[in-house]
């Protein structure tokens, strides 16, 4: 192992035939009793970039643990060809020594540890069996060079942003010579900058001969940048599209994802009738003690009855800490400004005090501070209000499976039963559960965090339905959204957050992505 | 569905819920055998019982207490210190009995919540707050017996907490009169209990085991309850150490599964953060939680004073331990968020029944030790194998 980087070498490299330099062929995938891949047929040409899009569940993630040997030789049917060999892979180590690396939408790096630590983790440059941490840093400032992240090598993983975080993982999968790098959603969790960064990156090693295979739910990025995408429907290929033939364009994409045309993804509200002002504030600032800073500066901001009101920003800008600040505070910022509820002043000192006053939140991050994974899909709808359940404090249960099975089957929960554990739920159905939990406790004012981060196009389309269903009901919505597209499609009035501070407002009417934009880098 | 594939489903979905409860029916059907029958005989079966309440007790309040994730290392030695307590109202201040169990039980809650604030406000990890509650409790309770040194206590309403048995009533061919419709009525109660249930599902339309399933489900459960009551009928009856262990478990089964605090405290368990942001106070269900584990221990050591019938110096030593484990042994996750009160106490009897069983059949205290360490990785190993195949 000892400085596998210093003697990098490229030696001649083989192929398959037709320039593959990945061909899998017929493999199917059982999980006791669900088949998760039938006879799925995919292929690589060397240097290109191919996506792989399909809906949550089709089988995506499966097939690279497969490739990568998450799901080792024997335990799937069919051929890996790899190189022009076929590949027998025991486990993760052995697709890493033949130069496939895999990088998954969770980071797996150690937040406490440095940036060339991190790097190197794995593949630690050695003398002798020692750890020789200078030439680390040197060859990890080389590795950040590559990958135009400009930060100190010291600095720790801690305390870069999530696009940053995402640069050094490509950092450490090039310091193992990689030849063929899979990313599962890479541009999830990123704003339009760093994945335009990120984007840029993917084309240049592009260019120095390295092969990409990526996992996306953004069809922009697909049109941007693939030169090949597969779709996979229910665990099959459904077809390879290319765009030098002019075959990637959204319609077609969507069109074999889900199997049926999809005309327009966001839908429409017939008649928009506005009230009162249900909230509002004003000259709203929050103060974070950890930081030492206001990360919320002199919002102004009102909601009406009935409306959808949209947060665009970028990440970082304060719009999540401002949807918290509102909603009873759990992080203890100072506070500062007036709340008014129904045009009453008002201040809440814990999360139930906001939730009394029919305010929900639902977060940006369902799996980490969301839902109760471990517990099953009842109990987490019914978490927010147990009163509904449990007349004179004791808990009915038959009453709590009924309620369960009504959002359930209204939301489409797609799920054997609600004593299903929520951790084996798809992204787009703990979404679901996720806001079925608030719908439970019936607020009037609903602020989603990123409603649809990660989750495919037909739960997206079902969620945004669902949205409509409420404001129809009588609610209003604060949407927070890094994503455009769905500000621009959903919004009745938009918000542009940028460092804390409210950069415009903008009519629905007026709104396109450019004047977005404009306000959010001001 | 016919029958047998109803029976291996309904087992295969529940094994880890069973798991414990065939460990337990294993291992004393073994040292029965291995004794010639002398394991299962009234006398040795009431012992184990009052032996296993103090611990009993504990691995109750333990077992919340794991549930939201932390640790209570003091719980031992703050037994002890109450139980020394108690023995010094009771004998050297001439406190009634009446007076005195309350009082501990109130000092237990408060210096449970003193931790819980610790923890929960101040932000100490609970294994260093609670390792150094439990010295300053050992210095605490050498303090108070250092110049008498064994406190004997004389009140015979206290000790009969630890060694006295319901009275009998009268006999019936020989058994104990009240003990028995005690167990009668417990297996009345259990069978009125399951079929209200059962009706209940059935209004809400939701799918029950068949009545076969059902009937004999009551019927295996009622069998069990009447030999136990049985077995105890034989001896002294039911003592008060099983009458309160059995209230205890009632009680707190009872606010873990069907209330509202019980969901919280699982919430609050299972990701705390996303218990903050549904509206639960998780600083004030911390507080509860180590309120009670504190009054528990104060209960712990009433129960042990009186069964020894005073407080010793050394009264507690390892009892956190042993809770600990009973807890682990009966499914309780170090993750948080999973664990039930009543398999702590099925944990609780498989430990004790282990140390009995083994020093009827004279087994070296050396080899006990690693037996029982031996049995909580092999729990603990399928607790998790489990897990693992669900998941």
């Amino acid at each position: 192992m000892g400085g596998n980087i210093l003697q990098k070498t490229s030696g001649p490299k083989s192929e398959g035939p037709g320039g593959n330099i990945l061909e899998m062929r017929g493999i199917s995938k059982n999980f006791t009793g669900v088949k998760a891949l039938s006879d799925v047929n995919f292929q690589v040409k060397k240097g290109e970039i191919h996506f792989l899009v399909g809906e949550n569940g089709a089988g995506k993630s499966t097939l690279m643990k497969v490739l990568s040997g998450v799901y080792p030789y024997g335990t799937y049917e069919g051929d890996i060809v790899y190189e022009g060999t076929v590949q027998q892979f025991g486990k993760i180590t052995d697709s890493v020594k033949t130069g496939i690396a895999i990088i998954y939408q969770e980071l797996a790096l150690f937040p406490d540890l440095s940036v060339y630590e991190n790097i190197f983790a794995g593949n630690e440059v050695k003398r002798g069996g020692v750890i020789d941490w200078n030439e680390t840093i040197i060859e990890a400032r080389k590795m950040l060079q590559k990958v135009k992240l400009n930060v100190n090598p010291e600095t720790l993983i801690r305390d870069l942003g999530v696009g940053k975080q995402q640069l050094v993982e490509i950092a450490k999968a090039l310091s193992k010579d990689v030849k063929l790098l899979i990313l599962d959603e890479p541009t999830a969790a990123l704003n339009e900058n760093d994945s335009e960064n990120l984007l840029d990156l993917l084309r240049e090693l592009k260019s120095q001969g390295i092969t990409c295979i990526m996992i996306s739910h953004k069809l922009k990025e697909v049109i941007a940048i693939a030169d090949k995408a597969t779709v996979i429907r229910d665990g099959k290929t459904i077809c390879t599209l290319d765009a030098s033939k002019g075959e990637i364009t959204e319609a077609s994409i969507i069109k074999n994802m889900v199997g049926r045309d999809i005309e327009d993804i966001y839908p429409k509200r017939p008649d928009k009738k506005f009230g009162d002002h249900i909230l509002e504030v004003k000259n709203w600032t929050a103060y974070d003690p950890q930081l030492g800073r206001n990360i919320v500066k002199n919002v102004d901001l009102y909601v009406k009855k009935g409306e959808i009101v949209g947060i665009a920003g970028l990440m970082g800008s304060g719009r999540t800490e401002f949807a918290l600040s509102i909603f009873g505070n759990p992080r203890n910022y100072k506070l500062d400004g007036e709340l008014y509820v129904d045009g009453k002043r008002t201040r809440f000192s814990h999360t139930s005090d906001a939730i009394k006053a029919g305010i929900a939140y639902v977060t940006e991050d369902r799996k980490g501070d969301g839902l109760f994974l471990i517990q099953d899909i009842k109990s987490n709808v019914s978490a927010a209000n147990l009163k509904g359940i449990a007349p004179g404090g004791v808990i009915n249960d038959n009453e709590e499976v009924k309620v369960a099975n009504d959002y359930k089957s209204s939301m489409n929960i797609k799920a054997p039963s609600v004593e299903q554990i929520v951790g084996n739920l798809s992204g787009g159905n703990q979404q679901k559960v996720s806001l079925g939990k608030w719908l439970f406790v019936g607020p009037q004012l609903l602020i989603l965090d990123e409603p649809t981060r990660g989750i495919d196009v037909g739960a997206k389309f079902e969620i945004y339905t669902i949205m409509n269903k409420l404001i129809a009901q009588g609610m209003s919505i604060i949407m927070i959204s890094s994503e455009l597209g769905e500000v621009l499609g959903m919004s009745d009035r938009i918000y542009v957050m940028a460092e804390g501070r409210i950069k415009g407002e903008i009519a629905a009417e007026d709104a396109d992505q450019e004047k977005i934009m404009e306000f959010a880098t001001q | 569905m016919n029958f047998f594939q109803e029976a291996k489903s309904l087992l295969k979905v529940n094994i880890r819920d069973y798991g414990m409860y065939i460990a337990l029916f294993v291992i004393m059907l073994t040292f029965t055998i291995l004794t010639d029958g002398l394991f299962m005989s009234s006398r040795n079966i009431s012992n184990l019982l009052d032996a296993t309440g103090y611990i009993a007790v504990l691995a109750v309040g333990m077992t919340l207490v794991i549930v939201i994730r932390h640790i209570d290392l003091s719980v031992g030695f703050a037994a002890g210190f109450m139980g020394a307590i108690a023995a010094i109202m009771l004998s050297q201040l001439g406190v009634p009995v009446y007076f005195t169990i309350p009082i501990i039980l109130i000092l237990g809650i408060v210096i449970g919540m003193f931790n819980g604030v610790l923890v929960a406000s101040v932000g100490i990890p609970a294994f260093v707050s609670s390792l150094a509650a439990m010295l300053i409790f050992r210095g605490a309770l050498l303090q108070v017996t250092e110049k008498t040194g064994t406190i004997i206590v004389r009140d015979d309403t206290f000790n009969a907490l630890g060694n006295g048995f319901l009275p009998a009533l009268g006999h019936v061919a020989g058994l104990n009169l009240l003990s028995l419709i005690l167990g009668a009525l417990v297996i009345l109660y259990f069978i009125y209990a399951e079929i209200s249930k059962r009706n209940q599902k059935i209004k809400y339309k939701f799918e029950v085991p068949s009545n076969k399933i059902f009937a004999i489900k009551l019927i295996f459960v009622s069998a069990i309850i009447a030999y136990l009551t049985w077995i105890l009928a034989g001896y002294n009856g039911f003592s008060w150490t099983v009458v309160i262990t059995l209230l205890v478990v009632a009680i707190y089964h009872f606010l873990t599964t069907k209330t509202v605090l019980g969901r919280h405290i699982y919430a609050v368990g299972s990701n705390p953060e996303a218990a903050h942001l549904t509206g639960i106070n998780v600083k004030k269900i911390t507080y509860i939680v180590f309120g009670s584990m504190g009054m528990l221990s104060a209960l712990s050591g009433i129960l042990y004073t009186a069964r020894l019938q005073s407080a010793t110096t050394t009264a507690g030593t390892l009892f956190e331990l042993d809770a600990i484990a009973a807890a682990y042994v009966g499914g309780v996750s170090a993750a948080g968020g999973v664990g039930k009160v009543t398999g702590s106490i099925i944990g609780a009897v498989v430990m004790a029944s282990l140390s009995s069983g083994m020093n009827l059949l004279g087994v070296g205290i050396s080899y006990q030790y690693m037996i029982r360490g031996g049995v909580l990785a092999a729990a603990v190993i399928f607790d998790v194998m489990t897990r693992r195949k669900r998941g």
